[in-house]
């Protein structure tokens, strides 16, 4: 499994809980338009996914965060980057 | 993952033909037109479009030829109508003219603006005092400015839009944390590098809810990883703390807040806003702060009233309590009758209803105005987690009486919608 398998993985764990339709998730998915995400609930998805990789995702980040994939990308330069 | 603008979620209508063709800028907003269109159509009144065509004092005004006790208000000690500040307004009118046509910084600032500075410095304790023409602007300022390229925000969630605003008009990196969470805060500013400059933003008193801010553990964790902090205290000031100057105050933690945020807006009755600190580099903001640098100053009659107001707000002991009586009974009373109630205790002179839904809380909303009582409807946006609120506000002019009106409005208003028992 590459690393951005594995980041996958976990961030798709992350996502399940707040997957209330259900939805099949991809690199492509993307979280407003997919996922049908509010703010609110990205608000508490983004607090955990900090939680589970203990980095931080600025709100300046996330406004250029569209799909998972991009999430995903932005996970593994945040751990290269410490 | 943005929340610029939150519309309502039936995407679908989005895709409707705009009656400006395909390039229509406001055809973003028909979902929420839409929403509109639809609750109005089941024959409600407009919950955003009530006009008061006279307001006989803080706690009453006339709403389509009604008399309608005033219960969501930021009136909170009733100073709008004080002879004292009335005439402070009047004789700056007659004596400097209606507005100042110009920015703080050029012809803007006159006596009032200095004698206004100085009462807040008085009623704050504090050095420095800076007025800006809204509270709104005074966050938008004094945020943007502090906190520049390479720096930190770190916020509340449930953070006022002015807030959030002065975050997006500057360069800093913006990090929130969950409301009122202690090790959430602790969490995220541990992760911050270690040498980056970083701003604290709380708030005292949180609007919505009407809760307040467990602030001697948010400033003592922000101190441990060394950052500023700023308060802002719109919704506290006149009534916590020995003088009235916030949640802040009453909680022990003047020393180490080192920016407060207010306004004129809410227990002072006018129009305005302020930052006051101790910092002693502070008066520079005038000349870097663009929302106090390219904007007029507040005109004469209203920095007279606010100064005024201020001085009398320093030694108004009898208005707080008084206040924090109705605001215990409202709350109490509201419980009695089966309400659901945002805060388990009165926190604050914010009491919040909740309701399930948008239509529930504006049956709610209009079945009060029908009986004699004005309160606010808050939705998201605005509102945290999704919630439909009637946001009741109390006033140091509420009589005893007419709280025990408002509860009785409330019981009718509430057995005739069907959202108690």
């Amino acid at each position: 499994m590459t690393q951005t398998d594995e980041i996958f993985e976990r961030v798709a764990e992350q996502i399940e809980p707040f997957n209330k339709k259900g939805v099949e998730l991809s690199q492509a998915t993307t979280f407003a338009g997919d996922l049908e995400w509010d703010s609110l609930t990205v608000m508490d998805f983004v607090a955990a996914i900090e939680d589970e990789f203990d980095i931080l995702i600025t709100m300046n980040m996330q406004a250029e965060i569209e799909t998972v994939g991009q999430l995903v990308e932005t996970i593994r330069k945040l751990q290269a980057d410490r | 993952m943005t929340d610029a603008i939150d519309t309502p979620e039936d995407k679908t209508l989005a895709d409707l033909p705009s009656p400006k063709g395909p390039h229509d800028l406001l055809a973003k907003f028909k979902p929420l037109i839409r929403e509109r269109e639809a609750l109005l159509a089941t024959g409600v009144r407009d919950p955003f479009a009530i006009v008061m065509s006279e307001v006989k004092s803080p706690t009453l005004a006339v709403i389509q030829g009604k008399d309608t006790i005033l219960l969501g208000t930021y009136n909170y000690m009733g100073m709008t109508f004080d002879p004292d500040v009335i005439a402070a307004g009047k004789d700056a009118l007659d004596r400097f003219g209606s507005g100042t046509t110009g920015s703080r910084v050029l012809n803007g600032t006159y006596q009032g603006h200095k004698e206004c500075e100085d009462a807040l410095k008085e009623f704050y304790g504090t050095e420095h005092a800076i007025v800006f023409s809204t509270g709104y602007q005074a966050n938008l300022g004094v945020i943007s400015t502090l906190a520049g390229k390479g720096d930190y925000i770190i916020l509340d969630a449930d953070s006022h839009a002015s807030i959030y605003d002065g975050c997006w008009l500057g360069n800093a990196e913006i990090v929130r944390f969950r409301h009122n969470s202690v090790e959430d805060l602790d969490k995220r500013l541990g992760r911050l590098p270690k040498e980056a400059g970083k701003l604290v933003v709380l708030e005292g008193v949180y609007s919505m809810f009407g809760d307040i801010a467990p602030l001697p553990e948010m400033v003592a964790v922000a101190k441990k990883h060394g950052a500023m902090i700023l308060c802002d205290e719109a919704h506290g000031m006149g009534f916590f703390g020995p003088n009235g100057r916030g949640v802040y105050e009453e909680l022990g933690c003047e020393k180490d807040v080192d920016f407060v945020v207010g306004t004129f807006s809410k227990s002072v009755g006018t129009v305005g806003g302020f930052c006051v600190s101790n910092h002693p580099d502070f008066e520079v903001l005038r000349l870097v702060c663009r929302p106090y640098v390219f904007t007029a100053s507040l005109p004469p009659s209203v920095v007279a009233t606010a100064a005024a107001s201020i001085r009398k707000l320093m030694h108004a002991g009898d208005k707080r309590a008084h206040l924090w009586k109705n605001s215990k009974r409202l709350h109490q009373g509201l419980r009695d009758l089966g309400y659901k109630i945002a805060t388990e205790t009165a926190q604050s002179a914010i009491i919040a209803v909740m309701l399930p839904d948008q239509e529930a809380a504006v049956a709610l909303w209009q079945a009060l105005l029908e009986g004699g009582l004005y309160v606010n409807l808050a939705r998201p946006p605005a509102t945290p987690a999704g919630t439909y609120l009637l946001r009741c506000s109390l006033c140091a002019e509420h009589s005893d009486e007419q709280v025990g009106q408002i509860i009785d409005i409330f019981a009718a208003a509430g057995r005739a919608v069907g959202c108690i028992g």
